[in-house]
Parts: structure tokens; sequence; C-alpha cells
């Protein structure tokens, strides 16, 4: 499931719950202290662990899936650490960005962690934004935002389900 | 119309006569690296055979390396255990290119794979870690990516729907001043096009500069073309990369030589002259926040790092040893040396640099990547500063939000251990 849809009854637009600014390393979404933690159902409990107030918040559930971090450019810079990707994942975290670094758009891509390139982007914490297949809508200041739409390559990997099951189809072609 | 030095490598992995950035492809892996990240890559290499009634088994074993280096030897039951997995993995897959910890074979991924000669010229290489773009030092196109990818290439040996990267080329002449080395001209590269400059693009350096610089030097830069974004490095390769191959990595087969076309079509093309360049220093917290050392003299330090994949070969060492021997390391600051592999280590104690950099009070650790990403050993006291040879200044990379990384060559590392605030060593020596 790549987007996650709204729980029954609940009909509120998706909230931004964090806003952060330019490169944002692999670094501070997940720290290399922890990186012995694998598992993409443990990685999540160290979702930004240095952002000490988020991840509390994260941890208590008070952050419903399918809410938004918006970012500036670059976001997901440095390191290849595939957590980075599956502890947002597993919040179910929506990723919207100016921009984003190669290898973290990737893994994103290949674990089914919503990302949106808006290079215009401008929200606040608190501001409900609906994502359609185009643009952002900020509900809140009645502003649009156009997106950059993914490569239909990187598009089919997500449409397959993720990497897993694109690469499985792709090895029962091969070996059929 | 020309192709850039990586199109002709992907052209050829994907047996076509021309590609174009752009084009979509799925070249043929010749090698693919992962440390111990392998636990990660291990478990969804086993999820991709689920249900398929196949057993899972890699494509070529002859053609995965894994080498142990992010936290040797194991600091947690936690990093043991993964490390034990990967170990029967490697066992039961018949994987020959492993470095365990060890003493006489093991070290940092991007220094045991040059120094094994598993990287030749032409290769398309893959690995679980973004600093992968070293081995374009090797003429090689060689990126980082993610532990699934890695095991959709373990299972297919493709890396799948790869878009052709364009090509930024950077041309480098001029002779470094005493001092200055490939760490500061690829911290200025860096602090000219910003950490995104080159994101999703290729750096591929020329000039008489590269020309004459030792491949440790161009795995020096390689190595940081991925704090600019870039998909990877590369120099391409000439008569240095084969005295390379043959002197101090083995190779007794014949090296092919690739080249770009002289009417390739690149995406910009830089120049930078290095005879007045100054020893760089990247501030706290990004990676682009470079300024000439005159501008950053007198910061006071806690920590000294030297090693790492970026500047833990020998001639980063000897520099080191060369000012610190018959000095003292200034009380109070801790200085961490850490060797590229072990046989770097070993080639250091022979030559006695290892004896003046523990003479003058530096602490020589075992071969891996240590404080570096802040997972093992050398961690930082609240409100710290570190001046470092690795890569990454990042807030929290060395374990501690509330510390900061100073990046800089070996030897303004050991000009400054010495008095204990960052130093410019050619003020030093004239003291």
């Amino acid at each position: 499931m790549i987007t996650p849809n709204p729980r029954r009854g609940e009909s509120r637009m998706p909230k931004v719950v964090l806003k952060l600014g330019d490169d944002i390393s692999t670094d501070i979404i997940y720290p290399g202290r922890f990186m012995a933690t694998v598992l993409p159902t443990e990685t999540p409990q160290y979702a930004f662990a240095d952002h000490a107030e988020f991840n509390a918040k994260l941890k208590r559930g008070e952050i419903p899936p399918g809410s938004i971090i918006v970012a500036g450019k670059n976001f997901g810079c440095g390191s290849s650490r595939e957590q980075a990707a599956s502890c947002l994942k597993g919040h179910e975290l929506v990723i919207v960005a100016k921009d984003f670094a190669r290898i973290f758009l990737q893994n994103s891509i290949n674990l089914g962690l919503r990302t949106v390139a808006c290079p215009t982007i401008e929200a606040s914490e608190g501001d409900e934004l609906e994502i359609l297949s185009d643009k952002v809508i900020n509900k809140t200041t009645g502003r649009e935002f156009d997106i950059v739409p993914l490569p239909k390559v990187r598009q089919a990997i997500i449409d397959a389900g993720g990497l897993i099951p694109y690469t499985r189809k792709r090895l029962l072609e091969e070996r059929r | 119309m020309g192709m850039t030095i990586v199109e002709k490598i992907l052209a050829r992995a994907v047996g076509q006569d021309s590609v174009k950035a752009g084009d979509v492809v799925e070249p043929a892996v010749d090698l693919a690296m992962s440390h111990e990240n392998a636990a990660l890559v291990i478990n969804q290499f086993t999820e991709i055979f689920k249900g398929t009634g196949l057993e899972p088994r890699v494509w070529d074993p002859s053609k995965i390396a894994i080498i142990f280096d992010h936290r040797v030897p194991a600091e947690s039951p936690k990093t043991a255990t993964n490390q034990k997995k990967i170990r029967d993995f490697v066992a039961q897959q018949g994987i020959a290119k492993f470095h365990d910890i060890r003493g006489d074979e093991g070290g940092i991924c991007h220094q045991i794979l040059p120094e094994n000669g598993y990287v030749r010229p032409g290769y398309v290489v893959v690995g679980t870690d973004s600093h992968t773009t070293s081995h374009g030092a090797l003429g090689a196109f060689s990126f980082g990516i993610g532990a699934t990818e890695m095991a959709s290439v373990w299972t297919l040996g493709k890396v799948l729907n790869v878009e052709v990267p364009a090509t930024i080329k950077v041309i480098v002449n001029g002779v470094f001043r005493q001092y200055v080395y490939p760490k500061d001209l690829v911290l200025h590269l860096i602090g000219k096009i910003t950490a995104e400059g080159a994101n999703f693009k290729v750096i591929e350096f020329h000039g008489e500069t590269i020309k004459k610089m030792p491949t440790s030097g161009r795995l020096t830069i390689c190595n940081m073309t991925v704090e600019a974004g870039a998909t990877s490095g590369i120099v391409p390769p000439d008569d240095e990369t084969v005295r390379y191959l043959r002197e101090e990595a083995g190779v007794k087969e014949k090296v092919e030589i690739i080249a770009p076309d002289s009417d390739a079509l690149y995406d910009q093309t830089i120049e930078i002259d290095v005879s007045d360049l100054e020893p760089q220093i990247a501030l706290p917290h990004t990676v682009d926040n470079v300024k000439p050392i005159s501008e950053v003299e007198g910061v006071k330090v806690d920590q000294i790092v030297i090693g790492s994949c970026t500047n833990g070969r020998l001639d980063d060492i000897a520099i080191a040893a060369q000012i610190l021997k018959g000095r003292k390391i200034a009380r109070g600051i801790r200085m961490l040396v850490f060797p590229a592999s072990a046989r770097i280590y070993r080639q250091a104690i022979e030559k006695g640099y290892v004896s003046d950099l523990m003479s003058a009070g530096a602490v020589v650790m075992n071969s891996g990547c240590g404080p570096c990403l802040g997972v093992h050993q050398g961690a930082l006291a609240d409100g710290d500063v570190a001046l470092s040879t690795t890569n990454r200044n990042f807030k929290g990379r060395m374990g501690n939000p509330n510390s900061e990384v100073y990046l800089c060559s070996p030897a303004v590392a050991a000009a400054s251990a010495i008095t204990g605030m960052i130093t410019s060593p050619k003020s030093l020596i004239n003291r």
C-alpha cells in the first residue's frame, strides 16, 4: 500500500506535523548509532531520534498515518542507510520536499514511502494539505504548488508495490 | 555525438553501441559490495524468493564483496549477531570476496576493494554505502544504493531502471602549494557547487593536477563527490591507474583503458586552478559550508580524528606522522587515528609512523569506520568540537547532536592537534 487511505470516519485532511529546512541528512532522520537495527518493524522507534519532541509524539501514536513532513532542498542527503526510509514508512508519513537526494529517493520508492517533490512548497506546521497527482493544495492558505512527477521508470516500481514484488516478478519471468 | 566515460561504461554494460544521458538502462553489475548492512540485504533477498518455489541463490558469488568495517570488532551483541548471520550466508552462498575482522586482510570497504584489485576500469560497481563513489578513482562507474536495491542486484545481477546520469566535467590545473592536498581540492569544489550541486549527476575529473595525482588522492576526491550529491565521481584511467593496479593491488591481467570521447556532451564544465588554493575547512553542519583555513584558524578543538575511507591511507598517515614526529599533542585533546586497512596499518608500523604518532600522544585504533558516523568508538561530549579528516559534518553525525564537526586534511588535523586549535601546517612549521 503506497498511499494510506483515510480511516473510516476520518475525513480530515492530512496536516503538516513537522516543518524542516534544507539538507536534512539521514543522520538526522535515522542516527547512525541505531544502524545495527535493520528490521522495518523495529526502525520506526528511532525516526528523528535526536528530535526528542517529535520522536516522542511518534512513539506515543499522536501522529496519524498520512501526516506530512514538509522540507526544503536535498531531503535525505548523506548515507545510503535504508532505515531512513523504512522508519518513516513505518509511521506512514508523507514527505513533501523541494527536492530529494538520490539514494534516499530511490530507497523510498523501493519501500513504498510516499515522497512528493514540490519545488515551491510553502506550508507551516498545522496546515492542511491536499496532495493531488499534479499539485499540492494548501487548504489553510488556499495556495497551490506544482508537483514534479516521478520518472516513469520509478513509477513502475511503485505501481508494482515496491522493489521486492517488482524484482520477484522479474525473477519469475527470467526463470520461466 | 560522443559519449562521456560513464555513458561508454553503461553502453557496454547493456550491450549497446551507445547510450546517452536520460536513457533508462539495466546495466549488468561487475561488483556488488556491502558491509554490515548485508544483514538487511539478506532479509530482503530472502523476501524476494518467498512464494517463488525457487531456492535463494545469489546470481554470481564471485561478483559479491562483503567487508566488515562499520562496527569492528562488534560493539554490541546485536552487531555481533548481524555479523554472524552474514558470515553464515557468505559460507552458504560461496562468496569469496569476504573480509572479516582480521589483522591481515581486514579494513574499510572503500580501501579493501581497490587494494585487492577488485575494481577495474570500465566496471559497473554498486555498494550499499553512499561513499561507493570512491571507486571512480579507478575508472569504474561506481555508485551507492540501498539494501533492497542490493537484494535485487544479488537476485538478477543487474541494476533495474537506471537513468543514465548527465556528467559535469571538472578540469583541475595547477600545482598544489605545500600542505595542500586532494582533500582541500574536493572541499573547495563542494563549497563551490553546493551539497546538491551535482545531484543525480556524475563528476568526471580532468586536467594536469588529476593526471599527476596518485590513486590515493583520486580515491579521496571521488569519495567525497557524493557530498555534492553526485551519483558518482570518476577519473578516466591512465598510466597511474595501471601502476596502482599492478604495483599496489597485484593485478596481473590486462588492464583495459576506457576514455570519454573528445566530443562528449557535458551538462557543464567547471575549471579550477589549485595554484593559490589554501587548506580548506568545512564548518558545521553542512559539508558545503567551506572556508579557507585563514578564516577559521584559532577555533578550539577537543578531538582530532585522522582516518576513514576518505583520508586513512598511507600517505595521509605519513604526513600526520611527519608533522607530529618529535612533537606533543596538546593536553586535553584526544587524537584518534584509524588506518583505512590492516595492510596500511602494518605498513605504517613498518615505516615507523605508528610509533611517531603514539609518541606524540595519538591513539592508533584498529582499521574501521570508527567515529566517522557515530556508531563505534570516539564519542563526543556535549559541547565538544571535533576536527576530522572524515567526510561528513552533519548535526549528530559523530553520534552527539550537541557537538560540532569540522572537516579538513590530515596535515591540518595533525598541526591542530599540537596547538589544540585549528591551525595551518604552514604557520605551525614557521613558528
